[in-house]
């Protein structure tokens, strides 16, 4: 079978360029009545111009929170509470706000999972595409315009001359979700957050909408931060994958070495839950169990009520991130250890 | 094998106008929406069906008709006789574990609720032990039935659903997206108890998912829904080998397989068209590659084309020979 995606020019030159984005033991705190939570705790990676680093991890893992704790955009009480994140090698976590909230529209462009939540009901997409443009880039209102047109062409709209001129409502939720992709290019950003950019949609859908943001990366070099909890999502279109587990950042590495050859045990598990298309299998490899809440997570390795390989060591202490031959796992087991 | 239940030209329609009065003022037109739109299958004893398709496609409006939530508009539901001489009834299982469930109400009541109204069990202690029962074959504990379903997580919840189901001793289960709602790893306890509980209990599924990947792994057939009529129906082996509809062609096209991942995906795969105002003839054929004429112009009705398969297409003969099967002599 092809394995032509994560083999493309694009991400091996990707791999020795400045990293558009980089993230160093970040973590994000939640003070609460009861102690403090940590929500991200020591979170490091590097995102390369046209790269896509896929997140995945079971719900409340800490995928969106990492999204927003680089786009400045954490609900209070929840602060940055350690580490630093640069953008093109500007350090953002400590800007102050104003300053902020020009790179957001400026250098950071973002995709939630509901179209809705990102255009007004009561402009006409063009106008907003237009605005964005003219706030960010400045120029006329008409070359502004100009541009809001072929960004919606090329975002695959049909007949962009007329579908400038119509309201959010007037389009489908994959259309919507194709205007809101042309906004947050718009001011030409050289980062996308993109959180759970297809959960809301039929995977016919889901399929053009993928494609094109992989195409979009290939095209503009711009990088890609893609929340999801489908792994077949991030096969499909990421680089490398991070996958999270209770806040942690657990395994990071090029998505046909973690698909060929999991090395953490929850990413084994992960990959081997997921039914197949191939074949019937009689049972689904299972994880037993839950993951942690915030406030009880495990002593040592916060898998290890869960893992089936789980030894004395991950209940006393816990395993960091140490390299594998592509990338980086944190599990005792990793390079001939024991558990 | 005999059919559990036998669905015979199924319709149901919603009326979505306007208040009347509105109607009046405005002078809008009555509107209706055919949701389930004339469909028929069976599904066999102890087997399971399953239905597929994007969402809006009437799944939902099909296993409400069929649990008796919703009145079809016309055709018949029937469930046949189960071993007992007793007729076969189904119970629900729905996508959002909690919102099935009541908050106010501890897990013992929810699961000892269908005992009680269906006298299943006689006097309170046998009542309990069957709950603790239940308790133990959904994989929770009995300590669980003190606890209210805001102390469980989603996969959690989920099993409180299916105890319930069971509680009122059902043959037949209609799951509507029972796992859509739950992370993978979940996903996969959750649709390993109902493989397993089909075979412990004999059950038979009607099971309705998005999702092929599921689907596959739980069917012996399957119908794929399109606009509110099945435009495929086939045992599940045949239909992932060999899928004839183009729509079916293009559901398969479009899955994200971690297997063998492909970037290039069919560029022009359209958008489902509003059931409102579906397109004449052929619903599919905005979207169909395959589409000539008499798509535009005739609605294609379901037909048996052989190889234990059914299939709505006007160019189904084309499609049966070009994947080397032989055409059934109309
Ligand atoms: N306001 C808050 N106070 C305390 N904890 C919070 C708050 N908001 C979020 N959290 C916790 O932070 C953790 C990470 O949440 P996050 O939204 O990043 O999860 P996620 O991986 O995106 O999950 P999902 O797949 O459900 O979107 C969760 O345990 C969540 O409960
Ligand atoms: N109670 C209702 N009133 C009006 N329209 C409805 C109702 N229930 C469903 N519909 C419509 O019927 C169609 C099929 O819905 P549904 O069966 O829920 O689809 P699915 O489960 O396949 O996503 C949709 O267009 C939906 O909006
Ligand atoms: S460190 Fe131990 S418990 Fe954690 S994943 Fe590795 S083997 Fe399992
Ligand atoms: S009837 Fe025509 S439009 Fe419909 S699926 Fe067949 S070829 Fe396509
Ligand atoms: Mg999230
Ligand atoms: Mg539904």
């Amino acid at each position: 079978m092809p394995d032509t995606l994560t083999d493309s020019p694009m991400s091996t030159a990707a791999s020795t360029a400045e990293p558009v984005l980089r993230v160093r033991n970040l973590s994000v705190s939640f003070p609460g009545r009861r102690g403090v939570l940590k929500a991200l705790d020591d979170i490091s990676f590097d995102l390369a111009p046209g790269e896509i680093l896929g997140m995945v991890g079971e719900s409340g893992a800490g995928k969106s929170m990492t999204g927003l704790a680089v786009q400045r955009l954490l609900e209070p009480p929840g602060h940055i509470s350690g580490g630093e994140v640069h953008l093109l090698g500007q350090r953002i976590d400590q800007l102050p706000e104003a300053q902020m909230e020009r790179l957001r529209g400026k250098q950071i462009g973002a995709v939630f999972q509901d179209p809705l939540t990102s255009l007004n009901p009561l402009f006409t997409v063009g106008h907003q595409i237009s605005e964005t443009i003219r706030v960010h880039l400045g120029g006329s209102r008409r070359a502004a315009m100009d541009q809001a047109r072929e960004l919606l062409r090329r975002v695959g709209i049909p007949s962009p001359d007329d579908r400038v001129n119509h309201y959010p409502h007037q389009f489908s939720g994959g259309m919507r979700q194709r205007v809101v992709i042309a906004l947050a290019l718009a001011a030409q950003p050289r980062l996308i957050i993109a959180d759970e950019p297809t959960t809301a949609l039929d995977v016919s859908i889901q399929a053009q909408i993928m494609s094109l943001l992989r195409r979009l990366c290939d095209e503009t070099g711009v990088a890609m931060l893609l929340v999801t909890h489908d792994m077949g999502v991030i096969a499909q279109t990421a680089d490398r994958i991070a996958v999270m587990y209770a806040g942690r950042l657990i395994e990071l590495a090029p998505v046909h070495e973690v698909l060929r050859q999991p090395r953490h045990p929850y990413t084994r598990g992960l990959i081997g839950a997921i039914p197949a298309l191939r074949k019937r299998a009689p049972r689904l490899t299972q994880i037993d169990g839950s993951m942690p809440r915030l406030d009880s997570i495990p002593q040592g390795c916060a898998f290890n009520p869960r893992c089936p390989e789980a030894g004395p060591r991950c209940r006393a202490h816990r395993p960091e991130l140490s390299a594998t031959p592509a990338g980086k796992v944190a599990c005792w087991l990793n390079d001939g250890g024991v558990a | 094998m005999k059919p559990a239940l036998v669905v015979r030209d199924l319709s149901r329609v919603f009326d979505v106008s306007a208040p009347l009065l509105n109607r009046l003022i405005e002078r809008k037109p009555r509107m209706l929406l055919r949701a389930v739109d004339g469909i028929s299958f069976e599904v066999p004893q102890g087997g399971c069906l399953s239905l597929v398709g994007e969402s809006g496609c009437g799944k939902s409006t099909v296993a409400r008709l069929v649990t008796g939530l919703y009145r079809p508009t016309d055709g018949q539901i029937e469930f046949s006789l189960g071993d007992s001489g007793d007729r076969i009834h189904a119970h629900m299982i729905f996508q959002d574990p909690y919102a099935s469930l009541n908050p106010r109400w501890r897990v013992r009541d929810i699961i000892a609720e269908p005992i009680r109204e269906l006298g299943l069990r006689d006097g309170e202690s046998a009542t309990r032990a069957r709950v603790d029962e239940l308790l133990g074959i959904v994989g929770l504990s009995q300590r669980d039935a003190e606890k209210f379903p805001h102390e469980f997580s989603g996969g959690q919840r989920q099993r409180i659903s299916i105890a319930r189901a069971l509680a009122g001793e059902p043959k037949f289960l209609v799951c509507d997206e029972p796992t859509s709602a739950l992370d993978v790893s979940v996903q996969a306890q959750i649709l390993n108890l109902m493989r397993s509980l089909q075979d412990e209990f004999g059950l038979t599924y009607l099971f309705i998912s998005h999702d092929l990947s599921v689907v596959r792994h739980m069917s012996d057939r399957i119908a794929v829904m399109y606009l509110g009529r099945i435009v495929e129906e086939a045992d599940t082996e045949s239909l992932f080998d060999n899928p004839l509809h183009p729509y079916t062609r293009l559901l398969l096209q479009t899955i994200p397989d971690i297997e063998a991942p492909r970037p290039d995906v069919p560029p022009a795969t359209g958008e489902v068209p509003s059931p409102l105002k579906p397109p004449p003839g052929c619903t599919f054929h905005p979207r169909c590659p395959e589409a000539d004429d008499r798509c535009k112009r005739e609605v294609p009705e379901v037909r048996d084309v052989g190889h234990g398969r059914r299939v709505a297409c006007h160019r189904v003969a084309e499609m049966l020979k070009r994947n080397g099967m032989s055409a059934l002599s109309a």
